[in-house]
């Protein structure tokens, strides 16, 4: 503990290698900031945070210094409110303005703007500029982002987070002087899968959000909830918002030990498909189906992209020995081996807090920008840690201190290893990375489990080391492989998952719909697309008297049935997902469900003939032993602040259009909430609720999203109040199953290996409905090896697997294992890997 | 494409350097000395050649300003204009010279015999007001010795 006097009060505070700028924040104070970012920490580049700091008690003058630059230290005195450093600071968002074109009525940033907020606080208040500003060309960036540069105040926060942070390669400051220019060498698409954060990265309205810009709404005026994504296994923590029941973006809300302050992009931009005009929205006669269900032979399919409680609501409907896992036999089957797995292993599975904290990294089978695009953001940040950590130590470099600690290790990274047969996103910052086919990846993971080679050798000796594999691969062996060497390592085991409730799902401990008797009589699908699951779908349909769908999509399944029940999306809906952590966390509703939508647990419900509230559901789901304690997820719908409820939408004096909407604006009366402690409204209580039920990041002052700096503990720490979030997966609860390696991979004469190939945009079927995802998702095309390229060239070929027969064109990659070519999921409904057939297809019908 | 003796050039830089994108200013020099400037294709060809991103290659051509990333006229003139020239009458030498070539700072003229560029302190303050073309440097500048200067050139 140290004292620090800020104007003459002294101050309790923790230096903890912090520097001044993060301990006023801290402390609530106000001081302006442009440069410095919680997660890209300090350059000095901006000169907005200045203070003046003393000698001691004696000294009267002090001087001017960035606080962001300086480590705080025992008896430090410094002065925020010194008249010459508010001049400078004033002065400094003066120069910052003169070429800023003050455009922020058609700015989408305009409400929401930390320039905007930091001009005010400063005192900056009238414009006395009277010449030319310099202007710049846009550039097209792709669907997702939009590009003003005119806006632009050099703050280099955009390329410090793409190409430092993320990894990017095509964004960069271009030009210098004035006019200074950060954009790509030429017009298109940012390359990052991770561009959409220079959103919110981006202090002006350079970079906006271009999905939001089709239907742009002032954050004043959305309606928002705290909510989870839905696109993958990791559970980022989400804040969409709404207005007239269209869904107009996604923001991060962050979560300390998850995504921080970081989102995909397909978890950023895949939510357009919650307004895709195909969404089925007429409901079946629900009486109708209640007589099918009384005929009996009633079973049901659960959804790993439905809630616990949908999924709860379904079983109870059914029957616990007619419910099953609307999940492909070869992904069930991975999935409860993976869980299983991961509930023999002597501790948890980490956080993504903690994977960025290892400091030496083995990657097996996965390629985790492609399946869960945020782990490798985060594992990106574990192999350059340790050096940094390491060359601050040396060199005496405060943590803090961002380009000096990247100056000082140039291209160094920690000790990383990765495995897979096709090239991953990742190899870039890893020490070595091996091209193998599945069987040789798991073979290599046993070999480091029995302690061979130099790469077991680096793992040793690290202090925090992990383990990754996953669903990607679509291998057992690489996942039993992987948990042998995480073992023997004492590594902490990392398994990625498809869907946003996958491993919830798992642990009803349903069989598989493959499973599923053929003679029933009514089949109940819960958000399950049979076709893309199994490849004798049609048949089965064919088979079965009354096909009841509950979906959100337009899939084949929906189109095939005799009776289609409209469920609610994520946005309209209450739920709880279980997380790859085994971390149940709780989405609430955005915006209620319209016309005949309702939520999925509530038709399920209807058909039983019973009326629960969200939290009787919840309730009797933890009545199963492997979900007990998963309502503590968030507090129960009749919780309240001061006796109010959380209003979804901003206080009514928070922007021009709501201030007197009690009076000028007709709308429709707001509909009650009985699930939750949020209220879709403007009236409610105004202070900072509990973490889980925080709607949206604002202060008085701090209209942006760096108003999260008021809702942390410390800034850049957990949020204030309740961890969100509770653990269900049990830990070091058995012996591992002994895991053989298989033998070598050996190529064959007559057949290739098909591999699963997995994209961010495309796989995963929610997001791949949305347009600015689908606009990026790739033409599909078989990739192959070297040889096999020569002799067939660009394609087309005929690939048959299973009972599939495709016909695609060709892609090379030199660099996969002799004998195997890579698939894009999702074209047909074989388990990959598997082997199969690959002819030089008809070349002219 | 690179030449092979630029090939063969920046190979030798490298082994200077620690970094390939170190090398980038040099290469880039190198491009320049064969066509004048430096277009898209080169920023290309030395990214793909030093294993560096060609934004990253931009950044470095766009950053230095000797480095013409568009077309300049066979003679490439640099005015100075910092202290010790303005004071000795860098105003007038520009009125002459643009009136003379009929172009501004930054320009070509349209028959691509000269391009005019201002320049910073050239380390010439002696024989100020001072300007480089082509590189030689040529002081104690009034407009008649300008005229006599380009004179050569034409
Ligand atoms: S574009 Fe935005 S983030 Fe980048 S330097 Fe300009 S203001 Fe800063
Ligand atoms: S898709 Fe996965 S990684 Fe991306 S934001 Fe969503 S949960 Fe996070
Ligand atoms: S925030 Fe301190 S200099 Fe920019
Ligand atoms: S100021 Fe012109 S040469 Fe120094």
């Amino acid at each position: 503990m140290a004292t620090i006097y800020i104007d003459n009060e002294p101050y309790t505070v923790e230096p903890n290698g912090r520097n001044l700028l993060e301990v006023c924040l801290s402390l609530g104070l106000d001081l302006p900031y442009f440069c410095w970012h919680p997660a890209l920490k300090s350059v000095g580049a901006c000169r907005q945070c200045a203070v003046i700091l003393f000698r001691d008690e004696n000294d009267t003058r002090g001087r001017l210094t960035m606080a962001c630059m300086t480590a705080a230290r025992d008896g430090m005195r410094l002065s925020l409110t010194d008249p010459r450093a508010v001049a400078f600071r004033a002065s400094i968002i003066e120069w910052l303005m003169v070429n800023h074109p003050h455009d922020c009525p058609v700015c989408d940033e305009g409400g929401e703007c930390h320039l905007q907020d930091m001009t005010v606080m400063t005192g900056h208040v009238r414009r006395d500029y009277r010449f030319d500003k310099r202007t710049h060309r846009n550039q097209n960036l792709g669907p997702l982002v939009n590009h003003e540069m005119n806006r632009c105040i050099a703050c280099y926060r955009c390329v410090r987070y793409y190409r430092d942070y993320a990894g990017g390669r095509d964004l960069q400051a271009l030009g210098w002087h004035d006019h200074v220019y950060f954009g790509r060498m030429e017009d298109g698409t940012l390359e990052s899968p991770f561009s959409g954060n220079l959103v919110e990265v981006c202090p002006t309205g350079v970079f906006t959000d271009k999905t939001l810009g089709r239907h742009y709404t002032r954050k004043w005026d959305l309606q928002t909830a705290p909510s989870l994504c839905v696109h993958c296994g990791v559970g980022c923590n989400t804040m969409p918002g709404e207005r007239y029941g269209l869904l107009r973006r996604v923001q991060n809300r962050f979560h300390h030990e998850i995504n921080g302050y970081f989102l995909c992009d397909r978890g950023r931009y895949g939510y357009e498909f919650v307004n895709d005009a195909a969404r089925p929205r007429v409901a079946a006669d629900p009486d109708t189906v209640r007589g099918w269900l009384s005929e009996g032979r009633v079973a049901g399919a659960g959804s790993p992209r439905a809630s616990l409680e949908a999924n709860a609501a379904l079983r109870a409907l059914v029957g616990a020995e007619n419910f099953y896992a609307g999940v492909a036999p070869a992904e069930h089957a991975l999935v409860a081996l993976m869980r299983a797995l991961l509930e023999v292993h002597p501790t948890p599975p980490p956080s993504l807090r903690e994977v960025e904290e290892a400091d030496a990294v083995l990657l097996l089978g996965e390629d985790p920008t492609h399946t869960t695009p945020r782990l490798a953001l985060a594992l990106r940040q574990a192999a350059l840690r340790p050096p940094m950590a390491a060359a601050g130590a040396t060199l005496k470099i405060p943590p803090f201190d961002d380009a000096a600690l990247r100056e000082a290790v140039q291209d160094a990274t920690a000790p990383f290893f990765i495995a897979t047969p096709q090239a991953t996103a990742l190899d870039g910052v890893a020490m070595q990375a091996l091209r193998l086919a599945p069987d040789d990846v798991a073979r290599l993971g046993y070999a480091i489990a029995a302690g061979e080679g130099e790469i077991a050798a680096a793992l040793r000796n690290a202090q925090r080391p992990l383990v990754v594999a996953g669903f990607g691969s679509g291998s057992p062996a690489v996942a039993q492989a992987a948990a042998a060497a995480a073992r023997a390592l004492g590594a902490r085991l990392c398994f990625t998952l498809p869907a946003c409730n996958s491993l919830g799902l798992a642990l009803f401990d349903a069989p598989g719909v493959a499973d599923m008797p053929r003679d029933v009589k009514t089949l109940i699908l819960l958000e399950t697309d049979l076709f893309r699951l199994l490849p004798d779908a049609e048949a089965r349909l064919r088979k079965v008297k009354h096909v009841v769908v509950l979906d959100c999509l337009a899939t084949p399944t929906v189109a095939a049935a005799h009776a289609v029940l409209p469920t609610a999306t994520f946005a309209e809906a209450d739920g709880t997902l279980v997380n790859y952590e085994g971390r149940a966390q709780r989405h609430f509703r955005v915006f209620p469900a319209t016309g005949d939508v309702r939520e999925a647990w509530q038709w399920l419900d209807a058909l039983r003939g019973v009326t629960r509230t969200f939290d009787e559901v919840t309730a009797a789901l933890a009545a199963l032993p492997a979900f007990a304690g998963v309502e503590g997820a968030a507090p129960r719908a009749e919780f309240r602040l001061l006796g109010q409820p959380v209003p979804r939408q901003p206080h009514r004096t928070s922007g021009r259009t709501a201030v007197t909407a009690n009076v000028d604006v007709h709308e429709p009366t707001t509909p009650p909430d009985p699930d939750s402690p949020l209220a879709f409204s403007m009236e409610g209580y105004q202070g900072h609720p509990p973490a889980p039920l925080t709607p949206r990041f604002w202060a008085p002052g701090w209209n942006s999203q760096q108003a999260l700096n008021k809702f942390q503990q410390e800034v850049g720490g957990p949020l204030v109040g309740r961890p969100t979030g509770v653990h269900l997966l049990p830990v070091n609860t058995g012996a591992v199953p002994a895991g053989t390696p298989p033998p070598p991979f050996q190529p064959r004469a007559d057949a290739v290996l098909f591999l699963p190939a997995h994209h961010i945009f495309g796989s995963e079927p929610l997001s791949a409905r949305a347009p600015g995802i689908a606009a990026l998702t790739p033409a599909p095309a078989l990739a192959v090896g070297a040889a096999l390229y020569a002799r067939l060239g660009g394609g087309p070929v005929e690939v048959r697997v299973g009972d599939a027969v495709l016909t695609l064109p060709l892609r090379e990659d030199p660099a996969l294992p002799v004998g195997t070519a890579v698939l894009p999921v999702g074209l047909c409904a074989e388990a990959l890997p598997a082997w199969g057939t690959l002819t030089g297809g008809p070349r002219d019908a | 494409m690179l030449t092979e003796h630029e090939q063969h050039e920046i190979r030798a830089q490298m082994a200077l350097y620690e970094q390939p994108a170190a090398v980038v200013p040099e290469a880039l020099k190198l491009v320049q000395a064969r066509r004048g400037w430096v277009a898209d294709e080169d920023v290309r060809d030395v990214a793909a050649f030093l294993g560096v991103s060609t934004a990253e290659v931009e950044s470095i051509a766009t950053f230095y300003s000797l480095i013409y990333r568009r077309p300049v006229g066979r003679h490439v003139i640099l005015l100075c204009d910092s202290v010790s020239c303005w004071i000795m009458g860098f105003r007038d030498l520009r009125a002459h010279l643009t009136a003379r070539l009929g172009i501004g700072m930054g320009e070509t003229t349209p028959d691509g015999r000269y391009t005019l560029f201002p320049a910073v302190c050239l380390g010439a303050c002696e024989l100020a007001p001072a300007m480089l073309v082509d590189g030689i440097l040529h002081g104690n500048l009034t407009p008649e010795r300008i005229d006599e200067i380009l004179a050569g050139y034409e």
